[in-house]
């Protein structure tokens, strides 16, 4: 089977000290017990690779990045992971997908090039959209989400209605793809590269066809995806990317946004893919700071200490994802806050999950929202 | 005589069949029992409750080649597990609702109940889907197969 010596080399493996500062902060390992990157990586230095890979532990890592930050050797584990999971994905292996599989399946089907979607019901006349222009809003999988997820209470769609909405109050008209597919972020992190590439040719095309020269993103997957591993694989993008809140940070700087006071306690909650894959801790909280009313109330861990959501590329949710949510909202609860403010819809969604269980206790009760929905709210 | 039709087309959709281990199954046995000619362009998935079907497996069909799903399972009331038909209605419309964004004909999906004891209704069901289907013609969603 593979050899994953190269992968090991290049992610700087070996330069591993083995102080085990990459197990004590994972949040699997801090719920679950039996994961831990410093064995994976041990075993790797050791060359079991067959064993390795054909290894469930391989797809439990939630590539939140968490390990990276802490390393004092510069080991990128979620890279090695990403990495060896290619190599896995070959010998036909693949993590346990969460909800039936029903998004893994829905990722391929966007592959096929005669697709032509239904995606543009939500966005009504209230809403200014224009066929052509410089900016380009890419909504991602939202209208999808909306409707899994609406039996746990998540109306995705609120997300990309607001963007529209804060967009329309800056006079700006955004351009939206009628046929965009899937980013192809959770295909990337679980190793299947054809599809990705395919995904990624397809909506780069289809961008560059627009005429657009700034996309706009609302998801930080997304965002993460066409910034760092487009290029990789398509070449130049030939436009601009941003994510929404760096884009509202620059135009609330110039009081572009009147927003009236909202008198709650917030808290935010970063997405490991805008946070420690990107380092944008600061846009969201400039803009939450800006909402007249509205105090930022950190939770102790926050920034690049921020634990996920519990689960990633909707693969692998089990009862450890189950705990990392329920400690992380008990600790936004703490915080004193009315709010959670979510950047990432998966966020969202994996934090109403878990607040939809029955037996959910009190101290994980708090409101959660979209830091695009809040924006929207508050404005004038 | 429906299956003269198809073959005129030159089309055989494939169809993918969800049926329950306690009606639609044994009522697709009892077709075969009583000797009903019937088209045979499907494959039969057999699930303990069609409340087993997820999402996640019809878009997994439809993501492999099917043309066409079949989800069936007890009548109401007659659910082995007492409501896992009312489940699978719940996830029915959930799949309904995502394969109309996906752009996919809303003819190509189809939830029946059928008991154990109508297997000729099994047999007339399935020409009418299978009609139904070649009509439409194959699945736009056929990807280029990785998997």
């Amino acid at each position: 089977m593979g050899d994953l010596t190269e992968i090991a080399k290049k992610t700087n493996l070996f330069n591993c000290l083995e102080c085990g500062k990459c197990t004590s902060v994972c949040p699997i390992s801090r719920f679950g017990g039996q994961y831990s990157p410093r064995l994976m990586i041990t075993r790797s230095i050791q060359g079991h690779y067959d064993e390795l890979l054909v290894d469930r532990q391989i797809w439990t890592c939630l590539t939140c990045g968490m390990c990276n930050v802490h390393c004092p050797s510069d080991v990128h584990y979620t890279e090695f992971t990403r990495l060896a999971r290619i190599e896995s994905n070959r010998s036909g292996q693949e993590g346990l997908c969460s909800h039936g599989g029903v998004f893994q399946s829905l990722t391929k089907i966007m592959t096929s090039s005669n697709l032509k979607q239904n995606r543009m019901d939500w966005a009504s006349s209230d809403l200014k959209i224009s066929k052509g222009g410089e900016f380009l809003y890419f909504v991602g999988c939202l209208p999808y989400f909306d409707v899994f997820f609406s039996d746990i209470g998540v109306e995705s769609l609120e997300i990309a209605k607001s963007v529209i909405k804060i967009l329309n109050h800056l006079g700006i008209e955004p351009v939206l793809l009628p046929n965009e597919r899937c980013c192809g972020h959770d295909l990337f992190w679980t190793g299947d590269m054809i599809n990705f590439q395919r995904l990624a040719e397809h909506n780069v095309a289809e961008i560059k066809k627009s005429g657009a020269k700034t996309v706009l993103f609302s998801c930080p997957e997304c965002y993460r995806t066409f910034k760092l591993d487009y290029p990789q694989y398509v070449g130049e993008l030939g436009f601009d990317v941003i994510h929404l809140s760096e884009f509202l940070a620059g135009k609330v700087a110039n009081n572009a946004l009147k927003f009236h006071a909202l008198k709650k306690g917030v808290t935010y909650q970063d997405p490991c893919r805008l946070g420690r894959h990107l380092g944008i801790y600061d846009p969201p909280r400039q803009l939450l700071t800006q909402i007249p009313g509205l105090t930022l109330l950190e939770m102790p861990k926050s920034r690049e200490m921020a634990i996920c959501c519990g689960t990633s590329c909707w693969t692998n949710c089990d009862l450890t994802s189950k705990q990392i949510q329920l400690g992380r909202l008990r600790s936004a609860k703490q915080t004193g806050a009315d709010l959670l403010v979510t950047g990432c819809p998966k966020c969202y969604i994996h934090f109403k999950c878990a607040q939809s269980d029955q037996n959910a206790a009190d101290e994980v009760k708090i409101e959660i929202e979209d830091l695009a929905t809040l924006t929207a709210e508050a404005l004038i | 005589m429906a299956q003269k039709k198809i073959k005129k087309n030159g089309f055989h959709p494939k169809i993918v069949a969800f049926a329950c281990n306690w009606c639609s199954y044994a009522g697709a046995d009892n077709a075969g029992v009583n000797r009903i000619q019937y088209s045979p362009h499907f494959r039969v998935i057999r699930t303990m409750c069609s409340g087993r079907v997820k999402p996640g497996f019809i878009l997994k069909a439809f993501q492999l080649g099917a043309d066409g799903v079949l989800v069936s399972g007890c009548h109401f009331g007659d659910c082995h597990y007492i409501f896992g038909n009312e489940r699978a209605v719940e996830l029915f419309e959930k799949t309904k609702k995502m394969i109309r964004l996906l752009g996919l004909e809303e003819k190509r999906l189809r939830l029946e109940w059928i008991s154990a004891a109508e297997g000729t209704r099994w047999g007339q069901i399935i020409d009418e889907f299978v009609d139904e289907v070649t009509q439409l013609g194959p699945s736009p969603l056929v990807s280029e197969k990785t998997k």
